[in-house]
C-alpha cells in the first residue's frame, strides 16, 4: 500500500492507505483524530468539514492521495485549547444538543469568517446552508456565528 | 418556608453510604416503583419503565462534587439538567461540581433509558431527595462534631455554618458523614431559594464537543479492534439467497488489502477490516443473490390498505362517550377530512455503531444506546449468556430521537464479534442507516365533526397505522372531555418493514391533523379558531373524568398567551399566521407560525412558542430543546419522505433525502409559563405542535389547506404563483 506524508495540525506524519482513502478516515482510522465526523460520505452534510490551507473543504470527499502539499487543518488543531473566537462564541452561544455536527459547522464558520469577518445575517445562513445539525439547533448556531464575528472585528 | 419532603420511600432500606479508600464518599439510591406516577409512553416500548433512577453522589476530601448522571444522554440535555437538580438541594456550588455518565448499573441505578420526554418528569422528586439527604448527612456530621443542634445550622456553597461562627467544608466532613444514620425526612428548598435550578446552565460537555476530544460510540476504538461493514438485504421482505463466500474472499482480499475477514450470519454478511473505509468499500464488492420470502411491499400498497382500513370496519376501539353517529344524523354540518403521513427514518448524525468484545470471560459492549438495560439483556439471551457477564458502557450520542431505543445494531456487533472471536465495532454507513431502519411508520387518519345549534356536538378520530397504533392515553388527550359525543378506533396493518417510535410518536402527525382539522372547522363553523378552542377547554373544566390528560386552565393559559406574545390577531403586510396548540408529554405547548411568500412559496420565518412545561430546570438548555424540536418539525412536515418501491427504501442519503437546513430554518421566539409547579420534558413536546401552525399558516397565504406530509409534495406551487 502507497504511503503518504500528511502535515496535520502543524505535525508530519506518515501514513499508508490506498489512495483512494478519504482523508476522513485517515484522520479517525489511522491518526485517531476523531473530532472531524463521518455523517454522509458524500458531501452533503458538512460533519466532515476541515481546513485545506485554511480553506473549508469537505474531508469525506477528499482522497488522502491529493493532500500532500497541504496544510491540514482539523478541529483539534483550530487551537490549542478551544480558545479560537467562533469555539468561543459556540460555547457562550451554547449552540449544540447532541453536538456531533458542530466540529463541521465550527470549520465551515472559522473558515467563512475568515473570509468575511463582519458578515450579515443573510450571509451567514448562506454560508452555513450546507451543514446539517439533526437536532436542528440552527437558531442557536446562527447566533454562535454572529457573536464570533463581533469578536473577531 | 421549606418544603417537607412528602417521603414516598423508605429511605433507610435503600440509601446506600460507602466511604472509599482514597477519600470521599459515595451516596447512592435504589430509587424504585415507589415514585411510579402515570407515564406517557408509546406502545411498543411500554417494557420499559422511566420511573425507576437512582443518583450518586461523590464528594471528594477536597470539596469537589462529582454527580454521576444516570441516563443516557441524546442531546436532550439530561447530563446536564439531572446533576444540576441534585447539586441544588446538596447546595453546592455549580463550578464545584464535576459530571460523569454513570454505568449501567442496575443493580445501583435500577433503570437508565432516554426516551418519553419523561427523564426530568419522573427524576424530579428522586433526584431531590438524593441532593437533601447527602445535605442533611454533612450537617448532621458537622453538628456531631461541635456538639450542636443540627437544626442550628445552615448550608452555603458546600460550606455547613453553625452556631458560634463554626464553619466546616462538606470535604472536611465527609468520612464522619458516611458512618452516620441515614435521615428518615429532609427538608427541600423553597423553589424561591433555587441558586442553580432555573439559571442558564452550559452543557456540561461543551468543552470536549467545541474542541474534538472523543466522546461518541463511533469516536470509540480499543487495541486490535476491527470494524464491521455489514451487508444487510437491500429490501424489506428479502432473505439471502446464496453467497459464495470463498470465491468473494480471494478476489476482496486481493483488491482490499486491511480486509480481515467475512461472515456470514442470519440473513446478513459482514466484512471485517482494520479500517472504516476498507470495510465500507469492499462490502459494496460483495455479490449475495436476494430473493423476497415475504410481501414487497411499496408506497402504493400502503396508501391503498391504509385508506381501505379507513373505509371499513375492523377497528378497535380506544374511548367512546355518548353516541357519534346520532350525532352525526342529527347534524346541521358534517365536516370529514383525512390526513396522511408518510414513513420516516431518524437520520441520526452519528450513524449506528456499536463496539462489542464477546470472550469466554465477557461481553464488553460499548456505544450509543437508548436503552442499554434492556439490550444488555438481548446481547446475553442471544447469546445465551448470563446477564452478570455483559458489560455495557454508554457514550454519549449524536442524535437518538426514538432510533437508539432499538438495539438491533448492538446485536449485531455482539453475534459478529462472538463468530470472529476478535473485538468488533459495527459501523452503519449513511445509506445502511436510512435504508436498515426501524421507522416512523405511515400513518392516515380521518378525522369527523358535527355541528349543530353553532355547537361541536360530535368528534371522532379514526387511525390506520402501519404496524401498531396509538399508545392508550391519546385518546384522552384534548378534545376527549370537551365534546359530549366522543370516539377514538384504530386499526392497523401488519407489515414487514420495521417501524418503531421517532421523536413524540404518533403525536408527531396527529396534532398536525387534529390542529388543522380544528382550523377548518372554525371557518365553517363560522367562530374564531382560538375561541372555539378556548371555549372548549371550558367544559372541560371541573371535569370529574381521570383519564383526561391535560389540564384545560393551563391550555387556555400558553393559548392566550401565545395569541398576546405573537400578535397573531394583529394584521401585518405579506405576513400570514396560522396557530396550533398541543399536550403531549406532559406538557402544554402553543404556536403561531408566521409564513410569508417568497417568489410564490410560502416560507416560514417565525414561531412563537408558549410552553408550559412547570419549574424550568435549565433555561439555556429548555430553550435549546423548544427551538430543535420546532425547527425539526417545520423540517420534518415540510419535506420529510421516505417511501418504497417493493420493499426497497427509494432514499439512501441526504442528495435523495432533505432534511432542513439553516436557509429553511424559522426564528424561534419562545415564552415560558413561570410557575412552580413540577417540571415536565422538553425532548419531545414542542414538535407536534409546529407542522398544524405551518399549515395554518400556510392556509392563510394561499387559500390552500394541506392534508398530507410532506408539505412540499403536496403544495399546489403553480396555484400559489399563478
Amino acid at each position: 500500500m502507497p504511503e503518504y506524508n500528511l502535515n496535520v495540525n502543524g505535525q508530519s506524519f506518515t501514513v499508508e492507505a490506498a489512495a483512494d482513502t478519504p482523508v476522513l478516515w485517515v484522520l479517525r482510522d489511522h491518526l485517531r483524530l476523531v473530532g472531524t465526523k463521518y455523517g454522509c460520505g458524500i458531501g452533503q452534510c458538512g460533519a466532515c468539514t476541515i481546513h485545506l490551507d485554511g480553506k473549508a473543504q469537505r474531508s469525506c470527499l477528499t482522497p488522502v492521495s491529493s493532500v500532500e502539499n497541504a496544510k491540514i487543518t482539523t478541529i483539534e488543531g483550530l487551537s490549542e485549547d478551544g480558545s479560537h473566537p467562533v469555539q468561543v462564541a459556540w460555547k457562550e452561544a451554547d449552540a449544540p444538543q447532541c453536538g456531533y455536527c458542530q466540529a463541521g459547522q465550527i470549520m465551515t464558520a472559522s473558515s467563512f469568517l475568515r473570509e468575511n469577518p463582519a458578515p450579515s445575517n443573510e450571509e451567514i445562513r448562506k454560508a452555513m446552508h450546507g451543514n446539517i445539525c439533526r437536532c436542528a439547533a440552527y437558531n442557536r448556531i446562527e447566533k454562535a456565528v454572529a457573536m464570533a464575528s463581533e469578536k473577531l472585528t | 418556608m421549606a418544603v417537607r419532603s412528602n417521603n414516598k420511600f423508605s429511605r433507610r432500606s435503600f440509601l446506600k453510604v460507602t466511604g472509599l479508600a482514597g477519600g470521599g464518599v459515595l451516596i447512592g439510591f435504589n430509587l424504585f416503583s415507589a415514585c411510579k406516577s402515570d407515564t406517557e409512553m408509546p406502545k411498543d416500548i411500554s417494557e420499559l419503565n422511566f420511573n425507576d433512577f437512582n443518583a450518586y453522589i461523590k464528594i471528594a476530601d477536597n470539596g469537589k462534587v462529582t454527580i454521576f448522571s444516570p441516563n443516557p444522554e441524546i442531546g436532550q440535555g439530561v447530563k446536564t439538567s439531572m446533576p444540576m437538580i441534585i447539586a441544588e438541594e446538596l447546595d453546592v456550588a455549580w463550578e464545584d461540581v464535576y459530571v460523569q455518565q454513570a454505568p449501567l448499573d442496575t443493580e445501583k441505578y435500577v433503570r437508565q433509558v432516554a426516551g418519553g420526554s419523561q427523564s426530568i418528569r419522573a427524576s424530579w422528586e428522586p433526584l431531590r431527595q438524593t441532593g437533601a439527604s447527602a445535605r442533611q448527612m454533612l450537617i448532621n456530621a458537622a453538628a456531631a462534631g461541635w456538639d450542636v443542634d443540627p437544626g442550628e445550622c445552615t448550608t452555603s456553597n458546600g460550606v455547613i455554618t453553625g452556631p458560634g461562627g463554626n464553619r466546616i467544608g462538606y470535604g472536611e466532613v465527609v468520612k464522619d458523614a458516611a458512618g452516620l444514620e441515614v435521615p428518615e425526612e429532609v427538608s427541600l428548598k423553597d423553589p424561591k431559594d433555587f441558586k442553580i435550578i432555573g439559571k442558564d446552565i452550559r452543557n456540561v460537555d461543551i468543552n470536549k464537543i467545541i474542541t474534538g476530544k472523543p466522546l461518541y460510540g463511533l469516536d470509540y476504538s480499543e487495541e486490535g479492534m476491527l470494524i464491521a461493514s455489514v451487508l444487510r438485504p437491500p429490501a424489506f421482505g428479502q432473505e439471502l439467497a446464496d453467497f459464495q463466500k470463498l470465491e468473494n474472499f480471494d478476489a476482496i482480499k486481493k483488491d482490499h488489502p486491511g480486509v480481515v475477514d467475512i461472515i456470514r450470519f442470519e440473513n446478513k454478511i459482514a466484512v471485517l477490516a482494520k479500517d472504516t473505509w476498507t470495510a465500507m468499500k469492499a462490502k459494496k464488492t460483495l455479490q449475495a443473490n436476494w430473493q423476497y420470502a415475504g410481501n414487497p411491499e411499496s408506497t402504493e400498497d400502503h396508501d391503498e390498505i391504509l385508506l381501505g382500513l379507513l373505509d371499513g370496519n375492523d377497528f378497535q376501539n380506544m374511548r367512546k362517550d355518548g353516541d357519534v353517529e346520532k350525532a352525526f344524523s342529527e347534524a346541521d354540518e358534517v365536516l370529514e377530512r383525512t390526513y396522511e403521513s408518510p414513513f420516516l427514518p431518524h437520520n441520526c448524525m452519528e450513524p449506528m455503531n456499536f463496539f462489542a468484545n464477546v470472550t469466554d470471560e465477557k461481553i464488553h459492549l460499548v456505544g450509543p444506546i437508548q436503552t442499554p438495560e434492556g439490550t444488555a439483556n438481548q446481547v446475553a439471551e442471544k447469546l445465551g449468556r448470563p446477564l452478570e457477564e455483559v458489560h455495557l458502557e454508554m457514550t454519549r450520542m449524536g442524535g437518538g430521537f426514538g432510533r437508539r431505543l432499538y438495539g438491533d445494531f448492538v446485536l449485531e456487533a455482539a453475534e459478529i464479534s462472538s463468530l470472529a472471536k476478535k473485538p468488533v465495532k459495527v459501523v452503519y454507513s449513511r445509506e445502511d442507516d436510512m435504508t436498515a431502519g426501524v421507522y416512523r411508520p405511515a400513518i392516515k387518519y380521518r378525522i369527523k365533526a358535527a355541528v349543530k345549534d353553532g355547537k361541536l356536538t360530535g368528534y371522532h378520530l379514526k387511525e390506520a397505522a402501519v404496524n401498531s397504533n396509538m399508545y392508550n392515553l391519546i385518546p384522552n388527550f384534548f378534545p376527549a372531555g370537551a365534546v359530549e359525543n366522543y370516539q377514538v378506533d384504530v386499526a392497523n396493518y401488519q407489515s414487514n418493514i420495521t417501524t418503531g417510535a421517532w421523536r413524540a410518536p404518533y403525536t408527531n402527525f396527529l396534532a398536525f391533523a387534529e390542529q388543522s382539522f380544528f382550523d377548518e372547522l372554525a371557518e365553517v363553523m363560522q367562530v374564531d379558531r382560538v375561541q372555539l378552542h378556548l371555549d372548549l377547554l371550558e367544559k372541560v373544566k371541573g371535569s370529574t373524568d381521570d383519564r383526561i390528560q391535560y389540564s384545560p386552565e393551563r391550555m387556555q393559559n400558553v393559548i392566550k398567551t401565545v395569541v398576546e406574545k405573537s400578535g397573531f390577531k394583529n394584521q401585518q403586510e405579506g405576513v400570514y399566521k396560522g396557530f396550533s396548540a398541543y399536550y403531549c408529554h406532559n406538557t402544554h405547548v402553543a404556536e403561531v407560525a408566521e409564513v410569508v411568500l417568497e417568489n410564490g412559496q410560502p416560507v416560514t420565518k417565525k414561531v412563537t412558542c408558549v410552553v408550559d412545561c412547570g419549574i424550568v430546570v435549565n433555561r439555556l438548555g429548555a430553550l435549546n430543546q423548544i427551538e430543535g424540536g420546532i425547527v425539526d418539525g417545520v423540517g420534518h412536515a415540510m419535506y420529510g419522505d421516505l417511501t418504497f418501491t417493493d420493499g426497497k427504501p427509494e432514499s439512501d442519503n441526504f442528495h435523495n433525502y432533505q432534511l432542513i437546513r439553516m436557509m429553511q430554518a424559522p426564528k424561534v421566539e419562545t415564552h415560558f409559563i413561570e410557575n412552580n409547579l413540577s417540571p415536565t420534558g422538553l425532548g419531545e413536546p414542542t414538535l407536534p405542535v409546529a407542522g398544524g401552525a405551518v399549515a395554518n399558516a400556510i392556509k392563510a397565504a394561499t387559500g390552500q389547506r394541506i392534508y398530507k406530509q410532506p408539505f412540499i409534495k403536496h403544495l399546489d406551487t403553480k396555484e400559489v404563483i399563478g
